[in-house]
């Protein structure tokens, strides 16, 4: 038992410093962007168009990566990609985490009319197709990094509010919070100061889950060409480009591709790393 | 009689829902700034033309009364014509609801296949390397979207390893001698089995790209429920009987621990659902999803809405089956 | 002591991860068509013998040394699929909890036929013939309708006799009872009781009844092991022992129970200079042991 306890505790330690370093990386990229890429993204060749990466024959040296049809660095414009990602990552998670989880509190701890409300519109928006309500949103608002941060939020809230509102009915049954409204403390003050920070780690896990989705969606939508003006290098951009020339230059999908994987894959498992970590019960 | 109630309640709560997904759609592509008419129309329709369109699809008239028109026309199964293909919407979406229906179903089996699979290793290996492959497995299939799943899929068994196919739902050159859209279950019923291969090999990646996320959660929900049942005095019990491990896990526990499971499949098909819209575009699946893509690029309102409701009304409809399901297989609900 | 259906030679058990010892070279015979009443406090490892025997001693422990004889035969010697069909087809367990121990998915009928259609290889007629014959043993009316329904629809005490009836239905040499009426109402208590000993009485069960209550042993027991700390402290006949234990922990035990008048009555604490005494004897045990390993 205690042998078992300590393998879990070692391998969340090392999928939270994994997951970090990776999304350290993405962060720096991002920051630095024009510093470190070694093209202008946006720089068209077509002399150099489908360079393949540099360990395969007919490589170029300084396009590490390859290039695309449009003879553009991959390398370069997944760089700049970070840009974006990063940006809707921050602002559309931290959008969807407060309004989820502000509904969430007061549907979980003032129930009554407030919790029925909440949990019918939860309802009605569990009913559309997420990705379809999004692409409409962007059809009918147009595209742009607001619209795709505001389609991001609208479509997402309800995943904070569900599980905040669950995680506060069950603390609001604990005897601490008892305690509290006996003391004296308002309720209000109950809920900031006794519930909330008893739902903190779920919140703080789902922020990190939520940023990792808030890119895949952005991806999602420049693949359908919905999401940033053409000119501005995304991963989902280069997505949809690469997938339609894919048997000629394979690089073109797979590198975004790899690069979107491995940062989802780093905000989920960073969150529940995250998690595990300051669970007071785990600790 | 609480059974009844608790279908009644349901019942009731579903029509709020609908309601409220016809009020939002409605609202969405009607009140937010821009005018839909001009929407519809290619950049730099002249004013007259404009008002007459306004005119055909009353948008002269207040919003509420706009609303009650169309709504009342929903009612009575008139989705209004689509403006790129001039046909009914609801012959369009009906005709490529069978597509997507197939689709997500195959998907849902798989996913239950191999999350069940993966449960039942990982407790009849418990505490051991095999368990910890598996938790490994679910923790990545968790964390990567359907989308990426499907990207994955292209590069690896369409064009590295190309077992099949990349786009469509059938080989075009096939004649398909079919009177519904149920291509798969038609196939079988005609015993074509080449076409019914056919439409398997062209399945096979968008469904198991939308499996893949709902079989991490079944397996990780399953195996911890089934880990929990396997003490019970009940299994061990079993176990003096002269049961081994494997049959144990299979024929006591299993059946307790699927209940829980059940509900969350429910919720989690909607969204698996939902994630046809991208994962046919991306295999260019001639569904539903596919059709919604199209009908937002073309502007085509009526045909959105008609999908979107349409969506809903599966979505619901899911949910409340799913309600049902668990009264009636609980065994404690059943004779209460 | 030798020749008995159930012989247990110096069985050892010990926790996983930290090596403390649970079951202390335990010796136990219990012969054909008798009851040996397994006696101890909480945490003396006398459920464990019964679980070491079945099979199931949870995944924390592990048996390090001796010999568990059904029959003659050494089940810690046999591979795995041997070990389940013998024990399968010659011992039963009552076990101790009725509302647990029935599968709320499972209908009671096939909950008792079970093992004899999949271990034994009857066919489901017979099996259900069988099922009602000892349904109708245990005096379930109705026993036709009860093999229909679900656990959740019966009390408690319907379900102990289930479990009884379950257990007697293959017929088994031996049957292990762990606590099996501790989880009922004082009423329904001796009911059980009586309904274990008549049964046992006519089918010549070799029967292992573990239990904390003197009151229960000097019922209905032949025989009884007194166990503290995983060790047996006094193995004895019925009658010699409450007469007079011989050892200092069986006395105090005797005493310590209010005797035949009221044997429904809690256990009284052991004096603690009697605790200290057999803890000290366990602690020598244990050096001599870890020597001779």
């Amino acid at each position: 038992m205690l042998d078992g306890r300590g393998a879990v505790k070692r391998r969340a330690g090392a999928r939270l410093w994994l997951s970090g370093l990776w999304l350290a990386i993405v962060a720096l990229a991002a920051v630095f962007a024009p510093l470190i890429a070694p093209h202008d993204p946006l720089m068209q060749d077509l002399l150099y168009g489908r360079l393949p990466p540099f360990w395969m024959a007919g490589a170029e040296p300084g396009y590490l990566l390859g290039t695309d049809s449009l003879g553009r660095d991959v390398l370069s414009r997944l760089i700049h990609g970070a840009r974006i990602a990063l940006i809707v990552a921050l602002v559309a998670g931290i959008g969807t985490c407060l309004i989820g989880s502000t509904l969430g509190l007061i549907a979980g701890y003032y129930r009554g009319w407030a919790d029925r409300i909440i949990s019918r519109l939860v309802d009605i928006w569990m009913a559309f197709p997420p990705i379809l309500f999004a692409i409409l949103l962007i059809a009918v608002i147009g595209t742009g990094l607001t619209s795709v941060i505001v389609a991001i939020v609208v479509i997402d809230w309800t995943r904070f509010c569900r599980v905040v509102r669950a995680e506060t009915l069950n603390q609001s049954q604990m005897d601490y919070v008892h305690s509290a409204r006996i003391a004296g403390f308002t309720r209000m003050k109950t809920m900031l100061s006794e519930i909330l920070p008893n739902v903190l780690p779920t919140i703080v896990a789902l922020l990190s889950l939520e940023m990792g989705i808030a890119v895949i969606v952005e991806a999602i939508l420049s693949f359908v060409n919905l999401s940033i003006s053409t000119d501005q290098p995304t991963w989902g951009g280069m997505i949809a480009e690469g997938r339609l020339s894919i048997h000629q230059a394979w690089w073109v999908l797979v590198f975004p591709l790899i690069t979107l994987f491995l940062t989802v894959l780093s905000f989920a498992q960073f969150g529940e790393g995250l998690k595990d970590r300051f669970d007071p019960v785990l600790r | 009689m609480p059974i009844l109630r608790v279908v009644l309640s349901r019942f009731l709560t579903t029509l709020i829902t609908l309601i409220g997904v016809a009020i939002i759609v409605f609202v969405v592509v009607r009140v937010v700034p821009g005018n839909p008419i001009a929407m519809m129309l290619p950049p730099g329709a002249s004013t007259a033309d404009i008002e007459r369109l306004s005119a055909l699809y009353g948008l002269d008239k207040s919003i509420f009364e706009q609303f009650t028109i169309w709504f009342g026309n929903v009612l009575q199964g008139d989705f209004g014509t689509s403006i790129s293909t001039r046909q009914p919407v609801l012959d369009l979406v009906l005709g490529r609801l069978p597509a997507t229906l197939e689709l997500s179903l195959m998907a849902l089996i798989i996913a239950v296949i191999l999350g069940m699979g993966a449960a039942i290793i990982g407790t009849r290996y418990r505490g051991r390397r095999t368990e910890t492959g598996v938790d490994l497995a679910n923790g990545i299939g968790l964390s990567v979207p359907d989308f990426l799943w499907g990207l994955l899929l292209i590069i690896l068994l369409g064009v590295v390893w190309p077992l099949f196919p990349i786009s469509g739902r059938v080989s075009p050159r096939l004649d398909l001698p079919f009177s519904t859209q149920f291509y798969l279950i038609e196939s079988i019923f005609r015993l074509r089995f080449d076409l019914t291969g056919n439409l398997l090999r062209h399945m096979f990646m968008p469904a198991l790209a939308l499996a893949l996320p709902l079989a991490a959660i079944i397996a990780q929900l399953l195996k911890q429920s089934l880990k929990e049942t396997v003490n019970l005095d009940y299994a061990v019990l079993a176990r003096t009987k002269g049961y081994s491990e494997t049959r144990v896990i299979l024929s006591e526990a299993l059946p307790n621990a699927l209940l829980p499971t059940l509900t969350l499949i429910g919720v989690q098909f909607t969204f698996l659902i939902g994630g046809t819209v991208i994962i046919e575009r991306l295999f260019s699946y001639e569904g539903l999803g596919n059709m919604a893509v199209d009908a937002v690029i073309n502007r085509d309102l009526p045909l959105i809405q008609g999908i979107v409701i349409l969506f809903a009304l599966i979505f619901t409809a899911i949910n409340l089956l799913v309600d049902m399901t668990y009264a009636f297989l609980n065994p404690r609900l059943r004779h209460a | 002591m030798s020749g008995g259906y159930l012989t247990i030679r110096n069985l050892s058990a010990v926790l996983r991860d930290t090596g403390e010892r649970v079951l202390r070279s335990v010796d136990i015979d219990l012969q054909p068509g008798t009851i040996r009443g397994l006696v101890g406090e909480s945490g003396a490892g006398k459920s464990m013998i019964g679980k070491a025997v079945l099979g199931v001693l949870p995944k924390a422990l592990k048996v390090v040394e001796g010999e568990i004889l059904i029959d003659g035969q050494d089940l810690l010697k046999l591979k795995d699929a041997d070990r389940r069909r013998l024990i399968g087809a010659s011992t039963a367990l009552i076990p101790q909890d009725p509302l647990t121990a029935l599968n709320p998915s499972h209908r009671i009928g096939p909950q008792i036929t079970n093992r004899l259609v999949d271990i034994l290889g009857w066919t489901r007629r017979a099996a259900e013939v069988r099922a009602l014959e000892v349904l109708e043993e245990v005096q379930i009316a109705d026993a036709a309708r009860v093999m229909r329904q679900y656990p959740h629809e019966l009390s408690g005490g319907m379900r102990q006799r289930i479990l009884i009836a379950s257990a007697f239905a293959a017929e088994p040499k031996l049957i292990i009872a762990d606590e099996p009426t501790t989880a009922l109402d004082v009423t329904v208590q001796k009911q059980i009781l009586k309904l274990i000993s008549n049964l046992q009485a006519r089918h010549g069960t070799a029967l292992l009844f573990v239990t904390h209550d003197l009151g229960v042993v000097a019922k209905i027991c032949d025989s009884l092991s007194v166990l503290y700390g995983g060790k047996v402290v006094e193995d004895t006949d019925v009658a010699s022992f409450f007469n007079g234990p011989h050892h200092a922990y069986g006395r105090a035990l005797l005493a310590a129970t209010p005797r035949h008048t009221d044997p429904d009555a809690s256990l009284l604490p052991v004096p603690d200079d009697v605790i200290a005494a057999v803890r000290a004897e366990l602690g020598e045990a244990d050096r001599q042991w870890v020597r001779h390993d």
